[in-house]
């Protein structure tokens, strides 16, 4: 049988006021806000450090004096650590998933399961809560292009998150590629840590921000990031190439150069620019997907972003549109940590049922103007399926090739994602789509401003063990 | 300028212990994953695919896309970017489905 970790509170119901799920910015923020506030609360995490990607840090036995030195605003992640730490209100539950959640009569009912299943994986915990906060963060969106399966391809936010908790870097010479502000943060991590970084390609020209001047003069804090970002790539030699992308990855075993190419307009790759660059990794990454499948299994009302992701909709107290559930940060849209902190503190007032505090509302609604103004400088062009050939590999998983999605919509008549998953078993594997998602929609025909994309239905949101679904009577839900 | 990560944050680590793979030692320092550790190595591939035996490791590093994969003390599917390497682990090159105990 399923256990709780905790024993009913003394009021009854439900042992939580508030479940946090995921313990990056808007969910540490959101945390100790709450439980300042006079909440009980869960904070239940996925890695073994509060902090999410953001915030992520290296292990204590590693003895790291100075983590800053990988970081941006690591003082505001040091003062919510401190707040956490040892808090009588919060209960800190890491290393743990929700996998599936449900609706009770007072609330909701979480089931949690560990990492590293196995033969002795404790039992399934439940763990019921008065309200819920979807802070579970992003992850990264990737275009496939031929050879980006070899070894040595990476994620861009991949390699930072190995940088910063295992202080490793992919290879020597990293190319940095794709589109978004990660890209800049990333780079400029490998290089202060010891890389070279021969380009950093970004297939946008940037002119997208100068349509929102306005937008930009109200959020200072992120230009002064964006050129501390820009001077560190300078102060080391590093090339920008805009309007440009990694068409080709060469290598056997693992990734010995790049092909780079300027693009159109429409980020079709022109004939006659490849440029070839030698390297032993690519860090790779075309901005972030909201990981939202728990909110969007329960039947959460979704808002399709301006880079056409789909993200969690909110109300400006950061409610979404199911009694009780509530989502701060790139759950409601990507928009970095300022943001996410804004969101988090925001939506434990609402919980609490206190007004809002003035400066946080200011503060997201700014954040999140810039949040919309970047996704739309760096939404993926149409043009970008010019650089697949036909053996390219979509879906990393089940190995799936360009030829084949292309035939399952020409030749078999597929109109959408799904129809193309079930004809050729892209999306089915390991990852449930999270790598090939975004390109396999694409590829079927959207997204398309008439037809939003649909968010992906996972009935599970991570991997569980058969035992698990085994031990869930349909009660338990 | 030789700057390595470990200088840049100024670690002293705890002293490393050994993982094997595919029966050679690798170095790994407590607190590191065995996908860091393999990486610390120059190691950057550890399975291969089902379909085309292609060599994969780390790609994602957040525990989302599984193409870290491999066999670790005996088990198939671990996912060693989330997993930490313990003194003494065995990893081993993981092959297709990482089943090959069951015969079928
Ligand atoms: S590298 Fe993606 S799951 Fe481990």
């Amino acid at each position: 049988m399923p256990t709780s970790p905790s024993d009913p509170g003394p009021r009854g119901g439900a042992p939580y006021d508030l479940a946090v799920i995921g313990a990056g910015p808007a969910g540490l923020a959101a945390a100790v806000t709450a439980a300042d506030l006079g909440l009980r609360c869960a904070l239940v995490d996925a890695g073994p450090r509060a902090g999410g990607q953001f915030y992520r840090h290296p292990a204590p036995e590693l003895g790291a004096a100075h983590p800053e030195r990988l970081h941006h605003g690591w003082e505001t992640f040091a003062r919510l650590a401190a707040r956490l730490d040892g808090h009588p209100r919060i209960t800190h539950l890491p290393d743990r998933q929700v996998w599936t959640a449900g609706r009770r009569a007072d609330g909701w009912r979480l089931h949690l399961t560990g990492h590293h299943q196995g033969p002795d994986a404790p039992p399934g915990e439940v763990l019921d809560a008065a309200a819920v906060l979807l802070a579970t963060g992003a992850y990264e969106r990737q275009l496939p292009f031929p050879g980006w399966t070899l070894p040595g391809v990476v994620t861009a936010g991949g390699a930072q998150a190995m940088l910063k908790s295992g202080l490793v870097l992919p290879g020597r010479r990293v190319v940095v590629a794709g589109s978004g502000p990660l890209l800049l943060a990333a780079a400029s991590s490998l290089v202060t840590a010891g890389a070279a970084v021969p380009a950093v390609v970004e297939a946008t020209d940037y002119l997208g921000y100068a349509r929102g001047l306005k937008t930009l003069a109200a959020n200072p804090a992120k230009l002064v990031e964006g050129a501390q970002h820009g001077a560190a790539l300078l102060r080391h030699g590093v090339r920008l190439r805009r309007r440009s992308a990694v068409v080709e990855a060469h290598g056997t075993d693992r990734v010995t150069a790049v092909t780079v190419a300027r693009l159109d307009r429409d980020w079709r790759p022109v004939p006659g620019t490849e440029r070839r660059i030698a390297c032993d990794a690519v860090a790779v990454g075309h901005g972030l997907v909201p990981q939202i499948e728990l909110a969007t299994e329960l039947g959460a009302d979704t808002r399709a972003t301006p880079d056409g992701t789909v993200a969690l909709a909110v109300d400006a107290e950061q409610r979404t549109s199911l009694p009780g559930l509530y989502a701060a940060g790139e759950t409601c849209g990507v928009g970095g940590a300022d943001l996410a902190l804004a969101e988090g503190v925001l939506a434990a007032h609402a919980v609490a049922g206190r007004p809002a505090p003035a400066g946080a509302r200011r503060r997201r609604d700014r954040r999140r103007a810039f949040a919309e103004l970047m996704a739309a400088a760096h939404r993926p062009g149409t043009g970008w399926t010019g650089w697949l050939t036909p053996e390219t590999d979509v879906c990393r998983c089940e190995e799936v090739t360009a030829a084949r999605i292309t035939e399952a919509v020409e030749e078999l008549g597929a109109r959408d994602a799904r129809t193309v998953k079930l004809l050729t078993r892209a999306g089915m594997g390991w990852c449930q789509g999270r790598m090939c998602g975004p390109a396999v929609a694409c590829l079927a025909g959207g997204p398309h401003p008439s037809h939003p994309p649909r968010p992906d239905s996972r009935p599970l949101a991570c991997p569980v063990p058969l035992a698990r679904l085994a031990d869930l009577g349909e009660a338990e839900l | 300028m030789a700057r390595t990560p470990a200088d840049l944050v100024g670690a002293e680590p705890a002293p490393a212990h050994h993982i094997e793979f595919d029966g050679r030692p690798v170095p790994a320092l407590p607190g590191q994953t065995i996908a860091a550790a393999l990486w610390a190595e120059g190691i950057t591939a550890w399975r291969t695919t089902r379909v085309g035996g292609r060599p994969r490791g780390a790609f994602c590093g957040i525990g989302v896309c599984f193409d870290c994969l491999a066999t670790v003390n005996g088990r198939p599917n671990q996912r060693t970017c989330l997993l930490p390497a313990r003194p003494g682990d065995t990893v081993t090159t993981q092959e297709g489905h990482g089943r090959a105990d069951l015969a079928v």
